[in-house]
Order: C-alpha cells, then structure tokens, then sequence
C-alpha cells in the first residue's frame, strides 16, 4: 500500500465524509477509523448526525463527497445489498421487522441464502436453515415465540428480533441504532448481556443515549455534534473532555 | 413440526382445489349450455389477470393499473396469428391485394409489414404471446422499480401506459385493425374455432390453464419468494438491507402477473373469435383490479370467484341497466375497499373457514393464530 498513507489495517475508513442536505450540512467532513473486533459507540445529542453517517455506511444516503472503505473495497460506490453481501449489518432505530410473518419467517428471510430471484424461488427450508434459526432464536430469547407472528411481539421482542435477523447473516461489521430505545431496565439488562455474546469476532457500531450503558459495552467513544466529531477516545476520556460536558453530557 | 415444512397446499387447500375444479371442470360444462360456457369462458380470462394481481399488489404491494396492456398484448398476438391464416389468398381473392388481413386492405396497405411475418408461424405466435408482454413489463418494471418509483406513482404510470398504447393501437389502424380491433378470426391450423364443439374445447383449455396458472401462482407463493414479497410491502428498506436487490423482485412479479394476464388474453382472443382495444385501456384494467379486490386481493382462490362472481353481475346487470353498470361497479369497489379490505376470501376466512375446518376435523392452531394473514390462500 501506499507508504505516505497513515491508515494501517483498520476494518473502517471513513474520511471527509460530508453529506448535504440542501445546503445543510448532517455531516461535515467526518473521519473516524473502526478496527476489527472493536466495539465503537457513538453519542451526541438529538440531531448530530449519528444516524446519518450509519446511512451514509450502509447506503441508504449517497454522499456527498468523502470517503468510506470497508477493508479494501470502497462503500460509497456500491449498492445497498452490495454492501450487506460484503459483510455489513444494519439495524434501524425503530424495529423494523416483517409484522405480517412469523419470527420463523423473519429470521429465515434474513439467512443469508437464496438472495437473488431465482435462489428464492428455488430455496429450501432444510436442517441448516431450520437450526441456524432455532440457534438464533434462542440467542435472542425468542426461542418460545418462533411462530408467533412478529406484529404481537413486545417493543423490546421486537428490537431483539431484529437484532437477530442482522445475526443470523454474520455481518463482520454490525450497526445498532439505538437498541435499547424503549425497553424495560430488565430488557436493558438482557440486551447488553445478548451484545457481549455477539460482539465476538465481529465489530460493532453502537449508537446509544443510555450512558450507563454506554459504559458497560464501549471499548472506545465517539461524540459528534453539528456533524463533526467533539471527541473521541476512552469513556474516562469523553466524560472528562469540557466540550463534551457542555454539549451533550452537562444537560 | 407440520407448520415448518410449509406444505404446497394446506389439506383445506387441497380441498378448496378440488371444489373449484369440480365447479371449472364438471358442474359448468354440464349445467350450462355452449353459449353460456364460453361466456363462463370468457370471464375466466380475466382470472388470469386477477391471479397475478393477487401476487403482485396483494402480496408485493406493487398496484398495477395497466394489466390491460399485457392482456391485450397477449391477445393481439394470439389474434395475428388467427388473422393471417384467415387472409389466405383464396378467402380474400376479393381485395386489391389478396392475402393480407382485410382491414389493411381497407386502409391501403399494399405489403404485409415485416413485423407480422413472424406470426404466420403458430409457434412463433405461441411464444410471442407470453415474450411480447413479459418484454414489455421487463422495460417498464426496469425504468421504474429501479428508479424506486412506487406506490400511486406507479401505478398512474401503469394507467398512462395503457392509455397510450390504446390511442396507438387505434391510430395505427392499417396495421392493428384500429378501434375495431382484429376481428373475423376463424380457424387455428385450419380447425373452426367458431362451431359449439370447439367453443367447448377451447373452455377447457381456458380452464386446464387456469388451474396450471392458479397452482404455478400457488408455488411462487409458498416459495421463499412469495414471503419475500409480503416483507417488501411491509418493510422494503429492510429487505434491502438484509442482502436483497428489492428492484429484481419487484421487476420479476411484475413480469410474472404480465405473463399470467398474456395467456388470459390468448385464451380470450380464442374463445370470442377477436381482439380489440376496449380491452387493452385504463377501463378494463381498473376493472381487473375491481375483480381482484372483490375476490380478496390476497387469495387466488378468492381471485377466481371475485372475477366470476363480478362478471355475472356485469352481464345480468347491464343487460337490464347498460347505462348504471359503471357507477354500480364504482360503488362496488369502494365498499369492498372501505369494508372488506380482503373481499370475499377475507369474509369467507373469517366466518365460514373455522366452522370448516371443524367439519374437516383440523382445526389448526396456526390459522386460529391468525397466521392466515400471511397465507391467506390456504
Ligand atoms: N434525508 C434527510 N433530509 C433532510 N434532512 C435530514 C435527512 N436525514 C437527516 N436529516 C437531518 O440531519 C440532521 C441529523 O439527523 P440524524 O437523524 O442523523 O440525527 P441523530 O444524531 O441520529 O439524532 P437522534 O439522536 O435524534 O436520533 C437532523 O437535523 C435531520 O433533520
Ligand atoms: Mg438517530
């Protein structure tokens, strides 16, 4: 690789990534580095663009210029289901699941097999479907639900429903928008259990308002504000930094 | 362990098959005289097209207001060929030029185009009659679906579409048979298709091939795909973003419905003896639709019955009443819109299923949980 380039194997590249919505800037030449296996979290308060640069990693916005490079292949180019074939995971800050099917159904939909047409018209529900579904399930603690249909899951059911739907493919870098928004304390307790198990062997993009469990599951921190990033560095470091307090964690 | 091996058909559904083709395939041919079994005939044409509704908006959510286009595609071919045999030299020595279809004499064209060529063949017309309009749904379905042009823009645009090729097919009269359409067909490799004894036959065709179309459907249904096409009505972004190109899977239910809807055309152009606009434009598309929301928009079994039911009304009504016919159709539409969402399969599901299924001696958990939402063909 180029010898003048300061990157070193990162799992994630995003550099001057800058998005612009009519003139308003929801990104502003943002860069920040994920490495494999880290947990990242990232904070700020409402309107900082933090779900704005997830869109931004898994296509759902196009950029406006900037970079993102997934080890050697650059995202901003590919499309949406390109870039969850090459192994990112994205899940919403609400649930989105398929309310009309089962969470049988909704985890299979999900199991990354028979993704193109004809592979669907052709696929079929064998043992390894059947079990990777079940193994899933049981992860997500709706091993007693599994033909339940999704609309009448609790909101908690269905955040970790969709947390499994995003397992049950794998994906090297996973994305979570806010999962524990809306869930009991004892929700929140199963959930940041459920993240310490997945979190092996993969890395993860967190974002949450909840500090303590920001606490309990970061290995590093990212604040943003207007766009850009205010900080980044240990929890101890992010909560000492003044302008993270004033912003964001004073209030 | 049953509800995950998800079987073709339920064991109702396996019965629900057997009634209807008792009723297509026994109760029909003998009940009815020739005259009314070809009109039974001709309504079960437009099942056609309502079968791939049920596939396409209901489940896929993708509102089609242009499926007159395919079906009159489809019929156009098929009429071609009928055309060209019925123009040999002989039956029409009387023109300036013999052997060409008698409405380009007519209209001065001298040479049959090079486009018509091809359908002298009965193979060739054959295939064109399911290509030409899986084509065109292919070119439109590409532009839009990947474009994500969805909802009520689609379909207005489905509606534009049918709209101009209608206002084509009329101004090209010296090459389509204009408003009139192509008409005076009369034998298919020299067999009369005009006499009782063929007309019966070709029912039978009309209905074997919806039967085939109804448990073809029935498999896209059960497959993989026919999940995926309820989770793109419900959350398309997450189909997406779960590895799915969504653009490919619209494009090809779309294709799909046009392709049922070319047979329905066919069969139509065989059994009535001609092919013409009035089929092709905005009115009978929105009225297939109107067959299909009757029917319950996510049954196929519902589809079939919706589509008969609504055409007998049609006939009986507008025997009496032509001129009320349309605005009795309107308010047919949106009271099953307003208050039967799932039309007659919905009613039927909900009031008359569970005493069945009693009857049947299964009452399954399954569907008392409701999942008849998603399998509401069973
Ligand atoms: N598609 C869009 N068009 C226009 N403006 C947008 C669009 N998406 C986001 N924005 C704006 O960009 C800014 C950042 O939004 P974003 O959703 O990324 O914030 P957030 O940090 O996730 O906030 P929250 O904590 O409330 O979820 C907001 O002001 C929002 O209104
Ligand atoms: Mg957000």
């Amino acid at each position: 690789m180029n010898a003048v380039s300061p990157q070193k194997d990162f799992l994630l590249s995003v550099e001057g990534l800058t998005v612009s919505f009519d003139g308003f800037k929801a990104v502003n030449d943002l860069s920040f580095y994920i490495d494999e296996n880290e947990i990242r979290v990232i904070i700020g308060p409402n309107g900082a663009g933090k779900t704005t640069v997830l869109d931004l990693i898994c296509g759902r916005t196009k950029a406006t210029s900037g970079s993102i490079r997934f080890r050697d292949t650059e995202l901003t180019s590919l499309k949406e289901h390109q870039i969850v074939h090459q192994g990112v995971g994205r899940k919403f800050q609400n649930p989105s699941i398929y309310e009309e099917l089962t969470v049988f159904e909704n985890l299979e939909l999900s199991f990354p097999r028979g993704r193109n047409v004809f592979g669907a018209l052709a696929f079929r529900r064998d043992a390894e479907v059947r079990d990777r579904v079940e193994e899933i399930a049981g992860m997500v603690f709706l091993h007693n639900q599994l033909h339940t249909p999704a609309a009448i899951l609790s909101h908690g059911q269905k955040q970790w429903l969709e947390i499994g739907m995003l397992l049950i493919q794998d994906p090297t870098l996973l994305m979570l928008d806010e999962p524990v928004a809306g869930m009991s304390v004892g929700e929140r307790l199963k959930t940041a259990e459920l993240l310490h198990t997945i979190i092996k062997d993969r890395s993860v993009i967190v974002i949450e308002h909840d500090m303590k469990f920001v606490e309990d599951i970061a290995h590093r921190v990212t604040v943003m504000h207007q766009g850009k990033v205010l900080s980044d560095g240990s929890m101890t470091h992010v909560q000492n930094d003044p302008k993270v307090v004033e912003v964001y964690l004073g209030h | 362990m049953n509800a995950m091996s998800n079987p073709f058909f339920t064991r109702s559904g396996w019965l629900y098959l057997a009634i209807l083709a008792a009723i297509l395939l026994v109760v029909f041919p003998l009940a009815l005289d020739p005259f009314r079994l070809n009109l039974v005939g001709k309504y079960l044409t437009y099942a056609f097209v309502a079968l791939g509704l049920v596939l396409c908006w209901g489940h896929g959510g993708i509102l089609s207001l242009g499926q007159g286009v395919f079906f009159g595609l489809g019929g156009y071919c098929m009429a071609m060929f009928l055309k060209l045999e019925a123009s040999s030299p002989e039956n029409t020595a009387i023109q300036s030029t013999p052997g060409i279809p008698d409405f380009m004499d007519w209209n001065q064209v001298t040479a049959l185009p090079w486009w018509w060529e091809p359908f002298r063949s009965l193979p060739f017309a054959l295939f064109a009659v399911i290509a030409v309009p899986v084509i065109f749904a292919f070119i439109i379905g590409f532009a839009m679906f990947t474009r994500r042009v969805g909802g009520v823009y689609f379909a207005i645009i489905t509606q534009a579409v049918a709209a101009i090729l209608t206002i084509l097919i009329i101004g090209q009269q010296g090459y389509t048979g204009g408003v009139n359409g192509i008409t005076d067909l009369r034998t298919l490799l020299g067999w009369d298709i005009r006499t009782n004894d063929a007309k019966t036959i070709l029912y039978f065709v009309c209905a074997g091939l919806l039967i085939a179309s109804l448990l073809l459907s029935q498999a896209v249904h059960v497959s993989k795909f026919g999940r995926l096409l309820i989770a793109i009505r419900d959350k398309e972004d997450r189909v997406r973003f779960s590895g799915y190109n969504v653009a490919a899977f619209k494009i090809f239910v779309f294709c799909f419905a046009a392709a049922l809807a070319a047979i329905g055309g066919a069969m139509f152009t065989l059994q009535v003896g001609f092919m013409s606009p009035s089929f092709v434009g905005i009115v009978p598309s929105i009225e297939m639709v109107i067959f299909a929301a009757v029917g319950g928009r996510l049954s196929l079994f519902g589809a079939i019955y919706g589509t008969l039911l609504v055409n007998y009304a049609k006939t009986s009504f507008s025997e009496s009443f032509p001129e009320l016919w349309l605005f009795a159709m309107g308010g047919l539409f949106i009271a099953v819109v307003m208050a039967f969402p799932d039309g007659i399969a919905g009613l039927y599901n909900r009031y008359l299923a569970p005493h069945i299924a009693r009857l049947l001696g299964t009452m399954r958990k399954r569907d008392a949980e409701g999942h008849s939402l998603a399998n509401p063909a069973e």
